[in-house]
């Protein structure tokens, strides 16, 4: 379990207790996060569950593989902690993080 | 019409469209009852990792579910599982279940999406013999996918491919049955169809193009040869089906409601009934950016409408409309298509095919329509801009890998 924070564009936090093994993404539309759409299900096909990492936690996400680093290059708004919350798997590391939606997914 | 104040809305359907009504139904504010009637047993799913991840065990069936059951007791939101709706009486403004009794509605979503075209060949009811649509088909499927048995696909379309590629890497022997001179032929252009005809056979899969399925039979009930028209029989331990599907559309038609290849509907997934909304497979929609009426198979269509018929039940502004967009999972592929490529008077192909990267770009009189990209996001992705801006591209342009799509894009618009 981990406590994952999402941060809307106005700055709202919502904490929510995410599962070991669901994505950053799938906790968030489980929980109504808004902000999120994951248009795709999480096939990594849409870039619309876009999110900007708590520095912090950037050595404990990892990097995105190429196919998301790919779909990042193109999506909107996109700065060096971008990345697609359907492709960062929970885990205990990452108890405590937040992460921030852009305005729009679109 | 104005519905917000409505005190019950009735959505009969259980899949991606239902289930997206009934997220923006509450996103956009409404109080009342919700009913949501599905005829299958299970929660709203998602479909797409059925003949991908899904198929293949990857993916565990609780991550197939949008919302966990508490989200709607949480919500409010009273599913009725395993159940038909037989009726609808637009006048007393009531829907029939099929166990008797009567949902009364102020407004009515219907989401009852498509069902698998039936094999019209001797043979099609044997034991063995399964379409690829739900979550049950999948569950009987998935224990006969064992190494080293034989696999007939009737059909090469996305599904027939999808899940060919599934069954291949699980060591299946796989042939795949096109009555067309080459796969995906109602979808994509003989280009795309070459790769992935080249790409299936290279994996090992026996892709027989041209060929007619004349009859399955087997033995003591279960299937074990398919045999063609010219005469050749295929041994088969099982045999999937995925030749199409037909639009749900039988209940509005009996009600009344306008249909025509799907359920009418206007801009805001509106039917002739304004109290009466259809989204998803079973609906026609008009396709904005193409200036004509069409009906949308896939994920992006179900989310968009569910939105729309929300939107407009709520009397909030109308959700963008996006330019329809899809994508198929095969072996280490990801094919991403924006756009409808029907009525394309010239392709264009940017990357390299043999490096299997690379985007077909489909014209017509100059103009983007539709393009189908490999393990190529940015050409996807600019495509699905460049498509709703209307934007004319010179083929020189497109091809140009000098150039990024960014930059081609930036300069297009």
């Amino acid at each position: 379990m981990a406590k994952i924070i999402y941060v809307d564009h106005e700055g709202t936090e919502r904490a929510i207790e995410a599962t070991n093994g669901e994505s950053v993404m799938e906790a968030a539309i489980k929980n109504s996060i808004p902000g999120i759409d994951a248009d795709c299900g999480g096939a990594c096909a849409c870039a619309t569950c876009h999110v900007y990492v708590d520095d912090a936690f950037m050595d404990k996400v990892g990097k995105p593989e190429d196919m998301e680093q790919s779909m990042l290059d193109f999506a909107e708004n996109v700065q060096g902690n971008s990345r697609l919350s359907c492709q960062i798997s929970v885990s205990d590391d990452l108890d405590g993080m937040k992460v921030t939606t852009p305005e729009s997914q679109h | 019409m104005d519905l917000s104040s409505s005190k019950r809305i009735v959505i009969v359907g259980g899949g991606q469209a239902a289930a997206q009504a009934c997220a923006s139904l509450r996103l956009f504010g409404f109080e009342g009852d919700i009913t949501l009637i599905g005829e299958e047993a299970a929660l709203p799913y998602q479909r797409p990792p059925l003949s991908k991840a899904y198929m293949k065990g990857e993916l565990a069936e609780e991550r197939l579910y949008f919302k966990p059951e508490s989200w709607y007791q949480d919500q409010n939101i009273d599913t009725m599982l395993s159940m038909r709706a037989t009726r609808i009486d637009r006048s007393a403004q009531t829907v029939d279940l099929e166990h008797g009794g009567s949902v009364s509605y102020d407004a009515l979503i219907i989401a009852t999406g498509s069902r698998p075209r039936a094999l019209p060949v001797e043979g099609a009811d044997l034991d063995g013999v399964f379409d690829l649509r739900d979550l049950a088909d999948v569950e009987r499927i998935r224990p006969r996918m064992i190494a080293g048995q034989k696999l007939v696909i009737v059909g090469a379309g996305y599904i027939g491919l999808e899940a060919a590629a599934v069954a291949r890497q699980m060591g299946l022997e796989v042939t795949v049955l096109e009555m067309e001179s080459r796969v995906l032929a109602r979808v994509t252009s003989p280009v795309m169809s070459a790769f992935f005809e080249a790409e299936h056979s290279r994996q090992g899969v026996n892709v027989r193009t041209e060929a007619r399925l004349s009859s399955l039979a087997g033995s003591e009930g279960k299937v074990a040869t398919a045999v063609l028209a010219d005469g050749t029989e295929l041994a088969a331990d099982m045999v999937l089906v995925g030749i199409g599907i037909l639009p749900n559309v039988e209940l509005a038609e009996a009600s009344g409601i306008a249909c025509s290849n799907g359920i009418l509907t206007d801009r805001d997934a509106r039917t002739n009934d304004p109290r009466v909304f259809a989204a998803g497979d079973c609906a026609a929609r008009l396709l904005v950016h193409y200036g004509r009426k069409g009906r949308l198979e896939s994920v992006h269509n179900a989310i968009e409408q569910g939105k729309l018929a929300a939107a407009a039940i709520m009397g909030k502004p109308r959700p963008a409309e996006d330019c329809p967009w899809f994508w198929s999972d095969q072996y280490d592929l990801k094919l991403q298509i924006a756009g409808l490529s029907q009525n394309y008077d010239e392709t264009v192909v940017r990357g390299d095919i043999d490096a299997r990267k690379f985007a077909v770009f489909y014209l017509q009189n100059g103009k983007l329509i539709a393009v189908d990209a490999i393990n190529s996001p940015p050409e996807f992705l600019a495509s699905k801009k460049l498509i709703m801006a209307g934007a004319s591209l010179a083929p020189e342009i497109l091809s140009d890998t000098s150039q990024s799509m960014k930059e081609i894009a930036a300069a297009a618009v």
